[in-house]
């Protein structure tokens, strides 16, 4: 008897053609017409200003009136699934590869993906990264053999676009410039201490990490990101992730290690 | 195409990449990051859930339906026409469509 009345209600609620839910009263109306249309306004308004929080850089590529317009079109097509709201909006990026008046700008949705993926660092659970130091006992004979547990904020996007370079620019992390559409950047999103940071992957460190956290050895993960990338640096990619503090823990090869 | 690494490779690697996160410059940085950590609280996304239809949008009085999708009418004029422009630092003028 309920559930009928929540769909429909629902549905008006997104739907501004459709009428007042059947059975809604107010104490001054038989038919709350202006009070449905308040609460109905707020609730879209509500979520694309939280949306708006999310997708800083995103909204700014845009423009506002841009970002807005487009938000009610998601707001209205992709609703809510659960009440947490810091997750809403994680496909806004896969929606915007759908959204015909954003094809002219096709890094647009790779800049929303990297916005969501910083979201969730910030909301992911705290972890103490391995210092430098804790390498130092690691024989470097078997290094190949060893598997490591990544930041469990660490994310990666990867994109054919400059990905990277526009959303720095357009989050105030540097200067307007030249951008080179045809550059492909793959992103590192990070949050050792309490700060969300974004780094430039080097050539083949997204297959690198991808592996490794799929549970590949360091040599596995090595090959792999050789092969996806021939200018695969090792020694780059390997400072890189003890000094952004990718890693919580490594595991020895058994047999290998105390 | 399979790329291999051999043990020798990766135990130089991981040599140079361990004397290249010790030195002075790298660990000055990291002081650095972990000062970061003790500030920067206040960037938690606040609840959006209570009134927020915006100016001109009272919640008690009048309620301005601007939520109907009309997106098609827009052309994106923000930072994007700056990046587009071939010098980078180009004129904010919006595309004409």
């Amino acid at each position: 008897m309920f559930a009928p009345i929540q769909a429909e209600f629902a549905c008006a609620l997104l739907d501004p053609d459709r009428p007042v839910p059947q059975g809604l009263r107010a104490y001054t109306s038989q038919r709350p017409t202006r009070r449905f249309a308040v609460y109905r306004n707020n609730v879209v308004a509500g979520l694309v200003n939280a949306l708006r929080a999310k997708f800083p850089a995103t909204m700014r590529i845009v423009g506002d009136d841009f970002f807005a317009a487009m938000a009610r079109v998601f707001v209205m097509t992709r609703p809510p699934r659960t009440r947490i709201l810091h997750t809403y909006g994680d496909d806004l990026g896969d929606f915007i590869e759908e959204f015909a008046p954003a094809a002219e700008l096709p890094y647009l949705a790779d800049v929303a993906r990297l916005e969501a993926v910083r979201t969730r660092a910030y909301h992911a659970a705290d972890a103490e990264s391995l210092p430098a130091a804790a390498f130092s006992a690691v024989d470097p004979h078997t290094i190949g053999s060893l598997r490591v547990t990544l930041h469990p904020s660490l994310g990666i996007v990867r994109s054919r676009h400059p990905v990277v370079t526009i959303w720095m620019m357009n989050a105030g992390e540097v200067e307007f410039g030249p951008v080179n559409e045809n550059e492909r950047e793959d992103a590192l999103v990070l949050r050792p201490g309490m700060q969300v940071a974004v780094r430039k992957l080097p050539a083949g460190g997204a297959a690198f990490l991808l592996a490794l956290a799929s549970g590949a050895t360091l040599a596995e993960a090595a090959s792999c990101a050789a092969t996806d990338d021939p200018d695969f640096d090792l020694t780059a990619n390997l400072a890189g992730m003890i000094l952004s503090g990718a890693m919580t823990a490594c595991t020895p090869a058994e047999g290998s290690m105390p | 195409m399979h790329t291999k690494i051999t043990a020798a490779t990766l135990a130089g690697s991981f040599a140079a990449a361990l004397a290249m996160a010790a030195s002075p410059a790298v660990a000055q940085k990291s002081d650095q990051q972990k000062a970061g950590q003790e500030k920067c609280y206040g960037v938690a996304m606040a609840g959006k859930n209570d009134c927020a239809a915006g100016p001109g949008t009272s919640c008690a009085g009048t309620a301005k339906v601007d939520y109907q999708g009309n997106a098609w009418k827009y052309v994106p004029k923000g930072t994007c026409t700056t990046m587009k422009t071939p010098k980078g630092m180009g004129s904010l003028t919006p595309k004409q469509s």
